[in-house]
């Protein structure tokens, strides 16, 4: 077990000292995520009432737009520089590996997602600073990294990995979708745990399920 | 699968045919001609839309559970009990979501009502899309099927949750339907004509899943032909 975090959190920070010194995924994905929001101003009439209605939609939307952009970025660049045969020779679990990239994902994900809560303040007069949005926002990015990180593996050997990923990764997210959608709403319009409660724990059953079934699928996706 | 197989598989299919021939008088001449609210002569179309439905779910739980064998037993023929019920599951979710939509328009005024069988059926049918579409980008077989297989998994694993995830959405948007679109509802001659296109399509089902699963193993062997005599 020791041996197992040990690996997964070696993995973790040599993608973690990668990003701070290339910063190549996170200032891509960031500035994709703060377009897709400015895009939206110009899909709808921007008034605050419709914002309250559609808010909630378009910032999940945006966020998973986002996380498929990098998500695909986590395998794609080990294999454009033929490291993830290397990794894969290195002599750990593949779970660890797993571990370790999900971990990564997901902090760039949430890194990004809290960069854009000030966006949103701005253009759509949203407020997201709220703690139970927050805890809404982890336990879905967890969710969908989860998902993501197996599926993104498999993309990256293929050919259309940009169509794939997406075409693989929303049906199966679909409840988490919504799920955040929905206790998003609740949250914004004032609701405590009496509202958010039931999708987080929802949510977070999601996450449990699907960590342990994609750190025992990985080692079938990567296996030549 | 040898020349026996064979007999067995055209005798289904023969089988399915008169099967379906039966089904279709009942359809059009024996069942009573529904009331108001199911939508008079439209209501036909639940023979065709129910059984599709179910059918393609249980393809799905077959194709699951057929991945589930292959990943941990490494049998080609699961891949490809997998493969052909996907197939054969994909065919009738596009009949179930064509069908319930030419039957809701005139009956709710609307071509697709967003409750949860509807999520599910779509869901599941994208999962299948997906599952079909992975293998074709795959660099070998090998791999195909294991990534098409894990697919299926992660579906399946993630049914229980769309399915709670929209009953409760379904309960804060839209009011719900309720009644007609139960089976449970048609009676006499009705739910007999709907049980017997249930046969009628399960019948059908098998024919077409065990032809594909057989044809799909002769192109395995032609093409471990074909690698010898390259070789």
């Amino acid at each position: 077990m020791t041996g197992y975090l040990r690996s997964a959190i070696a993995v973790y920070a040599k993608d973690m000292r990668l990003e701070a010194r290339t910063k190549e995924t996170f200032s891509a994905v960031l500035a994709f995520a703060v377009i897709v929001a400015f895009v939206f101003g110009f899909a709808f009439d921007p008034s605050p009432s419709v914002v309250a209605l559609v808010g909630p939609g378009i910032v999940w939307v945006a966020y998973v737009f986002t996380g498929i952009l990098g998500m695909n970025r986590t395998f794609a660049v080990e294999r454009d520089r033929g490291t993830l045969e290397g990794l894969l020779l290195a002599p750990v679990g593949r779970e660890a590996i797993y571990a370790g990239k999900l971990a990564s994902t997901t902090t760039i994900m949430l890194l990004v997602e809290v960069l854009l809560y000030p966006v949103f303040l701005v253009l759509f007069d949203l407020d997201l600073f709220n703690i139970w949005f927050a805890l809404v926002t982890i336990a879905a990015t967890v969710g969908f990294a989860a998902v993501g990180t197996l599926f993104a593996a498999i993309a990256a050997h293929t050919r259309a990995r940009e169509v794939l990923l997406p075409l693989l990764f929303l049906p199966i997210i679909l409840p988490v979708i919504i799920g955040a959608v929905a206790s998003t709403s609740a949250a914004l319009g004032g609701a405590g745990w009496d509202g958010v409660g039931k999708w987080l724990q929802f949510i977070v059953a999601f996450d449990l399920v699907f960590l342990v079934l994609s750190s025992w699928a990985f080692d079938f996706v990567l296996e030549e | 699968m040898g020349s026996g197989g064979m007999g067995v598989r055209q005798a289904l299919l023969g089988v399915a045919a008169l099967l379906f021939l039966i089904d279709l008088y009942l359809i059009f001449q024996y069942a009573p001609t529904a009331s108001e609210a199911l939508g008079v002569q439209v209501q036909r179309i639940f023979y065709f839309h129910v059984p599709s439905a179910l059918l393609g779910m249980i393809s799905f739980a077959v194709a699951a559970v057929a991945s589930v064998v292959y990943l941990t037993k490494r049998g080609r023929k699961w891949d490809r009990v997998a493969w052909a019920s996907a197939e054969v599951g994909t065919v009738f979710f596009t009949v179930a979501i064509a069908t319930g939509a030419i039957w809701a328009k005139p009956v709710w005024q609307k071509w697709w009502v967003w409750d949860v069988n509807g999520t599910l059926t779509f869901m599941l049918w994208l999962v299948f899309i997906g599952y079909l579409i992975v293998r074709s980008y795959a660099p070998t077989v090998e791999r195909g099927s294991r990534w098409a297989a894990v697919v299926a998994i992660f579906g399946a694993a993630s049914v229980p949750f769309v399915y709670m995830a929209a009953d409760w959405w379904e309960g804060l948007h839209t009011e719900r339907i309720t009644g007609p679109a139960a089976q449970g509802s048609l009676e006499g001659e009705m739910f007999f004509t709907l049980m017997f296109s249930l046969l009628t399509f399960l019948v059908l089902f098998i024919a077409l899943v065990a032809e594909r699963t057989a044809q799909l193993g002769i192109e395995e062997s032609i093409e471990e032909l074909r690698r010898e005599v390259a070789s």
